[in-house]
């Protein structure tokens, strides 16, 4: 009797697991096929590296977008990485157990906040604050970048925390019994010993920045047109399928598709990096 | 005899709870001093006191005087990072860093800001010959050290420490961890490594600290019982307690 039950139950979780996997590979494919057609009529050199996108006359160049993915996520790479690795040793080596407590807490609440509040919190201080300062219509790639940077942190601070705190105590203690002063072991043995897991963390950050598409649509500008500078605004590969899937229709729907395409495959090759890295210690 | 470390009226307490008693003790140069007591009577509570690992421990209070060379070392001017260069340490587990051969001996040397390769090239040779383990590995130093045996790691510990040039070296049960053969090849390098350096050494092997000490200190319950050169106090140990011990009736 128990065991049948147990077999039966056995045989519901893997079909769950199974439909899963399938609705996955399912939407996957359904992207791919929608989006190669539009990519072989356009060519995959004119699409990727064609500069102008005009669907109103057939024109599907998304380079553009793929640097505005690159400099957005760039940016926020710059800016966030450094704070989340100073946070996360901040947090491993030198706060006390109560701060330690309340900053993984807020930490994670950061992490739970909807991206579209991001978003309009950048709409209402950053990107008026750039206009004012520096100059440029304020969306820009500086508010986004800035934005994101912002959201990525919980992803880094708590991947990069966790591998730090992993490390054997051994290692500390044998550098400071050598004579080397707290910094140097942070520096010149921890870090380095954690460096799969902060590389993995930080790649996992930037996948979640190229994905991300609420918050930026919302303070990047959406211009078509190869940025000049850091205050200039920009559409990313996300925010073109986020703005015009409304009224997308025939080719220009497949367009987008296609768009996800490029998504996908940076995603992928990111995510793979990451398992290589990890899996390599 | 020259005393290196002269402790008197030690008592340590852990969040309050006393874990050494009056502690006092000369540890004589150029001697391999051991340290053996049951499990738990605070050979490595008193050990660590001696190049103040017991800093990082929280709430551990420290009370009495440790002098190396005739200056307190719990002193408020104390620096400890240059005390530690003095006193060096072996842990129980091997604890190379995930680095080359190479990078591991030369480590202490680089954090004291020392980066001339030629100097740095020949501290590491010279280190790994004091620890018995060139000739085993002078062909891979480049080589990560953790993929070193257990031996050879805590031999490779041994050079770390000594390329500082220490007085003293602290080892806390070193050969635990390791086979008999390579235990003995510890054992040698100990008895060739006294002539340089001053060695304190917890063990939980009286065989062990028959063979290779000079002096041997017995405690029980935080309180050093007995201190001795280490023939007398195997042969003809003045309390009961100690002769119970090595006579293996408790413990
Ligand atoms: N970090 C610590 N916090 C609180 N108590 C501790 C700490 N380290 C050791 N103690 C206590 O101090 C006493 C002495 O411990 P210590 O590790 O020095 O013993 P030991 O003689 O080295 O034992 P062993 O032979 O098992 O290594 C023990 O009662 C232990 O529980
Ligand atoms: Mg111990």
């Amino acid at each position: 009797m128990n065991i049948k039950k147990e077999k039966n139950l056995r045989r519901a979780f893997f079909f769950i697991a199974l439909s899963t996997l399938s609705v996955l590979a399912i939407i996957t494919l359904f992207i791919f096929f929608e989006g190669i057609p539009l990519i072989n009529k356009v060519g995959v050199f004119k699409f990727l590296f064609g500069m102008k996108w005009a669907p109103s006359q057939g024109l599907y160049g998304i380079f553009p977008m793929i640097i505005g993915t690159l400099s957005v996520t760039l940016g926020a790479a710059l800016i966030g990485v450094p704070v989340a690795l100073c946070v996360s040793i901040f947090l491993t080596e030198f706060a006390p157990k109560q701060i330690r407590m309340f900053m993984r807490s807020t930490i994670q609440l950061l992490a739970g906040i909807p991206s579209v509040v991001y978003g309009f919190w950048g709409l209402t201080f950053i990107v008026p604050f750039i206009r004012d300062y520096l100059g440029g219509p304020g969306l820009s790639i500086l508010a986004g970048s800035l934005i994101l940077a912002i959201m990525i942190l919980p992803t880094i601070i708590s991947i990069s925390e966790v591998s730090l705190l992993a490390l054997p105590g051994l290692y500390k203690q044998g550098s400071l019994a050598l004579g080397a002063t707290h910094w140097q072991t942070i520096w010149r043995v921890l870090i380095p010993a954690a460096k799969s897991g902060i590389m993995a963390a930080i790649i996992l950050g930037i996948g979640r920045a190229i994905g991300e598409t609420m918050a930026v649509i919302m303070v990047l500008g959406n211009a078509v047109a190869l940025p000049n500078s850091i205050l200039d605004p920009a559409r990313t590969l996300t925010t073109n399928i986020g703005i015009e899937m409304g009224y997308a229709s025939g080719d220009h729907q497949q367009a987008l598709f296609a768009t996800g395409i490029v998504l996908l495959v940076m995603i992928m090759i990111l995510n793979s990096a990451a398992q290589y890295i990890v899996r390599k210690k | 005899m020259e005393s290196v470390l002269k402790i008197s009226n030690l008592n340590l307490f852990y969040n309050n709870v006393q874990a050494l008693y009056n502690i006092d003790m000369d540890i004589k140069m150029n001697h391999v001093t051991a340290f053996i007591g049951p499990s738990g009577c605070g050979k490595s509570t008193l050990l660590r006191c001696l190049n103040r690992m017991n800093d990082l421990i929280e709430n551990c209070r420290i009370e009495g005087s440790i002098q190396l060379d005739g200056a307190e070392i719990y002193d408020k001017n104390q620096d400890v990072v240059s005390l530690r260069t003095r006193v060096g340490m072996v842990f129980q587990k091997p604890n190379p860093f995930p680095k080359t051969i190479y990078e591991n001996v030369a480590y202490g040397l680089r954090c004291q800001g020392i980066n001339d390769k030629k100097i740095l090239d020949e501290v590491v040779e010279k280190s790994l010959r004091k620890a018995a383990l060139w000739e085993e590995v002078k062909d891979r130093l480049g080589q990560n050290a953790l993929r070193l045996s257990g031996g050879q790691q805590q031999r490779l510990c041994i050079a770390r420490a000594i390329a500082m040039e220490p007085e003293v070296i602290l080892m806390d049960e070193p050969t635990s961890a390791l086979d008999p053969i390579a235990t003995a090849k510890i054992e040698e390098l100990i008895q060739d490594l006294k002539a340089e350096y001053t060695i304190v050494i917890v063990t939980h092997s009286m065989q062990q600290a028959a063979r290779i000490s000079d002096e041997t200190a017995f405690f029980l319950m935080g309180e050093l019982i007995e201190m001795n050169t280490t023939k007398k106090l195997f042969q003809l140990p003045n309390d009961k307690r100690t002769e119970d011990y090595i006579t293996g009736r408790f413990g």
